[in-house]
């Protein structure tokens, strides 16, 4: 247990106004370690997900990527707020994968694979339509390069999608609800190249509703309802033999 | 799913007849309606036409012998420099200001909502004449500290010539109705797409120049072409602080020849040429900016309500 944990959130709060969503988060999670979230609509999954990349602000407690405070850095026991650009900094090695796939419409799959690397990460444009051809190729779409998403099914959207998360080479994959917004027949696909993912080692945080994927891909499920955490485990202990009754009465809805 | 049957389907029915039925072999009854609406509305404006060409009135030969004038050729050159000036300050201008009034910090947001709301709303005219006697108001301009010493100081006179009233007017004007455009299609694009550029680590300046004004520029070049349009015959504005753009050079001739109608007709006719090949400039920029959208397939699924999960899950 000496691994340090590549991310280690502590007492995570956030609320939306009134509405409090996150009521204190504590979670580690190992490196190329697979966890998924799951929970019912509401529960703060995707808004914890969020918080991890800073694309929502937490108001209490802390979360650390790689022993970096997300959005703030302590220094001789005063934490200080970090700017904009120096959060930009630390969001380049996390991936991210939308629900809605976000792809940048105006631009073709390979330039929507690349855009990162080249304007963010400084890679020789050669070099980055190579690496980028290379994960196209790999999550099966080698021949779309040059089409523009509208041109694509919303399976290979997010396929491209997640090819254009690995370009940056993430030391942690988020993927908020990666297959919600497609059709049954697509989200085999997706999922497939999630599976393929994990197997290689790659940290991933998984917020979806496919307890398959969970029970087949996950090293750890966490199981959030009403801003906590409430049960975590194994997927086969978790999923097969749920302790909390919240738990239990959520997974009999997929039976 | 819905691809044509192929093979036999049990139950279905084939009837001789269907042969004859398919859509494909349908012919069109001749148009008659359509022809003859067609030439009693090409008929009725040649007759316009003609009657026009004819009318001694309108002074064609006029029109001809002044047409390319030099005196209007520089009355033109002197429109569309303006034209082209104004516009491109006014939409650099523009897209500072829109920035700004969309930033989350308050002093940009409400510096940027007093531009607008100044040089928007006071009358163009009044702008410009306001610029032109400037010297009235401020004999001389000094950068200084506030309350503290002066650093440089120039003779407003020297400063303001008809060309640079005409300037910073026209473009201060465009800037603040520019402002209003750019934000609009900043609006247009979706949410998602600056998040996503965030989440992967962009810096807000490369965000808006490689993912958002892109995709914004759909919304924007229309009305972009519109005030280009209006800043062309804005610029005879000017003629009233003693700049000789197009309309001006004419009124010069007229005011000489007092033949009116035709000098009129030579500036129109050079507007209307000039707004032609903007038209098909705009044109061929839109096509430019919604290469994208062509060839569609498939449209992604929405996921019901909440698609960007603020408080959702």
């Amino acid at each position: 247990m000496t691994i340090q944990p590549l991310v280690r959130a502590r007492n995570v709060h956030k609320a939306f106004g009134h509405n409090e969503v996150l009521k204190g988060i504590d979670l580690d999670v190992a490196p190329g370690e697979v966890v998924v979230i799951l929970g019912p609509s509401g529960s703060g999954k995707s808004t914890f997900l969020r918080c991890i990349n800073h694309l929502e602000a937490i108001d209490q407690g802390s979360i650390e990527v790689e022993g970096e405070q997300i959005g703030f850095r302590l220094d001789k026991g005063r934490l200080h707020r970090l700017s904009g650009r120096q959060i930009a900094a630390q969001r380049r090695k996390i991936g991210m994968v939308f629900q809605q796939f976000n792809l940048f419409p105006h631009m073709t799959a390979l330039e929507n694979v690349i855009e990162a690397p080249i304007g963010v990460h400084h890679q020789k444009p050669e070099e980055a339509r190579r690496l980028g051809r290379e994960l196209l190729a790999r999550v099966g779409l080698a021949d779309k390069e040059n089409a523009y998403p509208r041109q694509l099914s919303g399976g290979q959207q997010q396929r491209v999608a997640i090819a254009r998360a690995l370009a940056i080479r993430p030391r942690l994959m988020l993927f908020d609800e990666p297959t919600s917004a497609l059709d049954p027949e697509l989200v085999g696909e997706v999922l497939a190249t999630m599976r393929d993912l994990a197997s290689q080692g790659l940290t991933m945080i998984v917020v979806t509703h496919e307890i398959g994927f969970a029970r087949e891909a996950a090293d750890r499920v966490i199981f959030m309802d009403g801003g906590h955490i409430i049960e975590e485990g194994p997927p086969d202990q978790v999923l097969a033999a749920p302790r909390h009754p919240r738990t239990r009465s959520f997974l009999s809805r997929f039976v | 799913m819905s691809s044509p049957a192929t093979g036999e389907q049990a139950g279905v029915v084939r009837l001789p007849e269907d042969a004859l039925r398919d859509v494909r072999l349908a012919h069109a009854p001749f148009p008659f309606d359509r022809v003859a609406l067609w030439t009693v509305t090409l008929a009725i404006i040649g007759n316009f036409f003609y009657i026009c060409a004819i009318n001694p009135n309108f002074g064609w030969p006029v029109v001809a012998q002044y047409f390319f004038d030099p005196t209007v050729m520089k009355g033109l050159s002197v429109s569309l420099g303006l034209t082209v000036v104004a516009m491109v300050l006014g939409i650099a201008l523009g897209l500072i200001v829109a920035v700004a009034r969309m930033s989350q910090d308050r002093l940009a947001s409400s510096l940027s909502g007093l531009f607008i709301w100044f040089f928007r709303g006071a009358p163009l005219l009044v702008q410009l004449i306001f610029w032109y006697n400037l010297s009235t108001l401020f004999p001389r301009i000094s950068l200084s500290i506030p309350f503290g010493p002066t650093l440089a100081s120039w003779d407003t006179n020297t400063l303001i010539t008809p060309l640079t009233a005409a300037i910073v007017g026209l473009s201060l004007n465009e800037a603040a109705l520019m402002a209003e455009i750019i934000r609009g299609g900043l609006l247009s694009v979706d949410k998602g797409q600056a998040e996503t550029a965030e989440a992967f680590g962009m810096t807000r300046a490369r965000a808006l120049r490689r993912i958002i004004i892109p995709q914004a520029m759909k919304a924007i070049v229309p009305p972009t072409g519109n005030q280009l349009i209006s800043m062309i015959k804005a610029t005879s504005l000017v003629s009233v602080i003693a700049m000789a753009d197009l309309l001006y050079s004419v009124q010069s001739i007229y005011n000489r020849t007092f033949e009116v109608i035709p000098m009129l007709l030579v500036a129109v006719f050079w507007y209307l040429l000039i707004t032609s090949v903007l038209n098909v400039g705009q044109g061929a920029i839109e096509r430019h900016y919604t290469r994208s959208d062509r060839g569609s397939l498939a449209v992604p699924k929405k996921a019901g309500a909440g698609t960007t999960g603020k408080g959702e899950a």
